[in-house]
């Protein structure tokens, strides 16, 4: 055994596809992209100007104005989906673990259809079903008096954001649903029987027993609920346009980033600002799950069973 | 009161939250296809009625499958979603596998190296991938998808696969070791078969994401006959508003391979969030 352990390429035969493309594909572009953020374009070249960007982004007053109204829209997007989706998910798990519960199985894959299609589809489709034109909403409030209630919502500034939150919530309650019904079918019975035999069942049980057991996991939906809204775009691209309408009331910050990119209308598209726009973002994503990480999940007991 | 009637009661509610929430979540895609089905007339008289042998209609389906290239871009939709698993999975198997089998300097690094991509998305970096892609001429091209989502689905799927690799037996691998296997071998042959369920897993959960995918698509390949099925839809619909035939049918044809997709795979789907695989 006195040979020299030989150098083992397979070990970086194994490695190297996968780390080569996500580091080409993923990790540089999302530095160059931290990088072109300070830089410009003068004259067709690129000329390094520091955070020059960043502070038009915020201190001149029609990007900031923008920006802002991006990010407070995007905070209502993702406040919505913490006070809606995730309690209904939380809600709709803990009726299906019921042990008894007949048919659960065909309420789970039903629940979760909506999850499966494509923004596209939910945006034109509730787009159809909300319109004054069709009037099936109009019609279906009209059957049960409440027809005074119906506005065309999503032309309306005040109800636009809110009425697509509530779309995308509906589309993606089955995220919530199926990891909270995972969390708590692995709750083992000597627990729920324990609590029982002190005369805890029910309600009382879901509220003393259930609840502090999943908390880990409504921590994880939450972190993944606010990365993927920070990040969103596609349904208020499918629904709205890239404008964003009606005034920009249901701009976030996903849209804001393409429109600054790409251009629209009259407006050049800017690749500069468009970085910029993208750190902004990747810093609050950081921030998000920095806050998670060091805040709320290294404070949660885990209960090992 | 009696708990036995108590019980009845609660289960009635139980079944009727659920019900009432599957039909919330069922009644837009159903709305939807019935009224594909419908002349255009009725599609506004009776929103709510099902297709019947007065209102049965086709005109919004030929319009579509007339003016939209439906097939190409499903056929475009397939080779993205299909290369990328296949990638997704060859590429995260192997990483995993050194990840999990042997021990080198550096191996928790690289681990958390490739974590980092679960949490941070990929699209925060779109500007310099474009510009990555125009550079390389790989601008409208399918292979400018296939790598995007390469990477984007490759940092799970080695996490995944790799909890599932330290299952396997090391007796049986080095077994295979006596008997000479190189490990190359060892893995094709012997830890790839036994892993095959936390592969259909990852499949399935990348799948949907992928195809429904609008962003990149939009960006990287908006060309004609490089578009998906999701960016034609999109850009079809968005060209055929005031014909409501073809918009419903339109949003059919998007919602069926889907649909068909989770029948499928619906079972894969749930057994692999409920087994705990992305907690």
């Amino acid at each position: 055994m006195a040979e020299k352990p030989r150098f083992r390429w397979h070990i970086v035969v194994f490695l190297a596809p996968a780390v080569l493309v996500y580091t080409a594909v993923m990790i540089y572009p999302l530095f160059n992209t931290l990088r072109l953020s300070l830089f410009t374009e003068v004259d067709q070249s690129r000329v390094y100007v520091g955070l020059q960007n960043f502070r038009t982004l915020f201190g001149d007053a029609v990007w900031s104005t923008q920006f802002w109204n991006a990010l407070g829209n995007n905070f209502w997007f993702f406040i919505i989906h913490m006070l809606v989706q995730n309690p209904i998910g939380i809600a709709l798990a803990a009726i299906l673990s019921h042990p008894k519960l007949r048919f659960a199985a065909f309420y789970r894959s039903a629940i979760f259809i909506p999850t499966i299609l494509s923004f596209v589809i939910v945006g034109f489709a509730w787009k159809l079903i909300l319109s004054p034109i069709w009037g099936i909403a109009p019609g279906m409030l009209d059957a049960v008096g409440l027809k005074s209630l119906y506005a065309p919502w999503l032309g309306k500034e005040e109800y636009a954001l809110t009425t697509l939150s509530l779309v995308s919530v509906w589309q993606f309650v089955g995220i919530p649903m199926m990891l909270i019904y995972a969390a708590l079918l692995s709750i083992p019975d000597e627990i729920l029987e324990a609590a029982e035999v002190e005369g805890i069942t029910g309600l009382s049980a879901f509220w003393k027993i259930k609840l502090p057991l999943i908390l880990p996991s409504i921590g994880i939906i939450s972190i993944l609920t606010f990365v993927a809204n920070f990040n969103a775009f596609d349904l208020i691209y499918a629904a709205q346009g890239a404008l964003a309408g009606p005034d920009f009331s249901t701009d976030i910050l996903g849209t804001f980033m393409y429109r600054t990119f790409f251009g629209f209308q009259l407006q050049l598209g800017d690749p500069h600002m468009g970085s910029t726009i993208a750190s902004a973002m990747f810093a609050i994503i950081l921030v998000g799950v920095c806050l998670y990480l060091f805040g709320i999940q290294s404070r949660m007991r885990r209960y090992q069973f | 009161m009696n708990a036995a009637r108590q019980n009845r009661f609660n289960t009635f509610a139980a079944h009727g939250a659920l019900i009432l929430y599957t039909l919330i979540a069922l009644f837009p895609v159903f709305i939807i296809v019935i009224n594909s089905f419908k002349d255009r007339r009725s599609i506004f008289r009776e929103p709510l009625a099902l297709p019947n042998a007065e209102s049965f209609s086709m005109i919004g389906y030929e319009t579509v499958l007339k003016q939209g290239d439906f097939f190409l871009y499903f056929q475009n939709s397939m080779i993205v979603t299909v290369g990328s698993l296949f990638f997704i999975l060859l590429f995260g198997a192997m990483a995993a596998f050194a990840l999990a089998e042997y021990r080198f300097k550096g191996n928790t690094l690289m681990g958390l190296y490739l974590a980092l991509g679960i949490m941070i998305p990929i699209r925060i970096g779109t500007v310099a991938i474009l510009e990555m892609m125009v550079q390389t001429g790989l601008v409208n091209t399918l292979w400018a998808l296939i790598l995007v989502y390469t990477a984007q689905g490759s940092p799970l799927a080695v996490f995944i696969l790799s909890e599932f690799m330290r299952q396997v037996s090391d007796d049986l691998k080095n077994a295979g070791r006596i008997d000479g296997l190189s490990e190359y071998r060892i893995f094709f042959r012997l830890v790839l078969p036994l892993v095959r369920p936390a592969m259909a897993t990852v499949a399935v959960f990348n799948m949907i994401p992928i195809w429904n995918d609008l962003w990149f698509p939009l960006i990287l390949a908006p060309a004609e006959e490089v578009k998906t099925l999701t960016l034609g839809s999109q850009v079809f619909i968005g060209q055929f508003v005031t014909d409501w035939n073809a918009v419903l049918s339109a949003l059919s044809l998007a919602i069926l391979p889907v649909l068909a997709l989770y029948v499928i795979f619906s079972r894969q789907l749930i057994r692999g969030i409920t087994s705990g695989a992305v907690k």
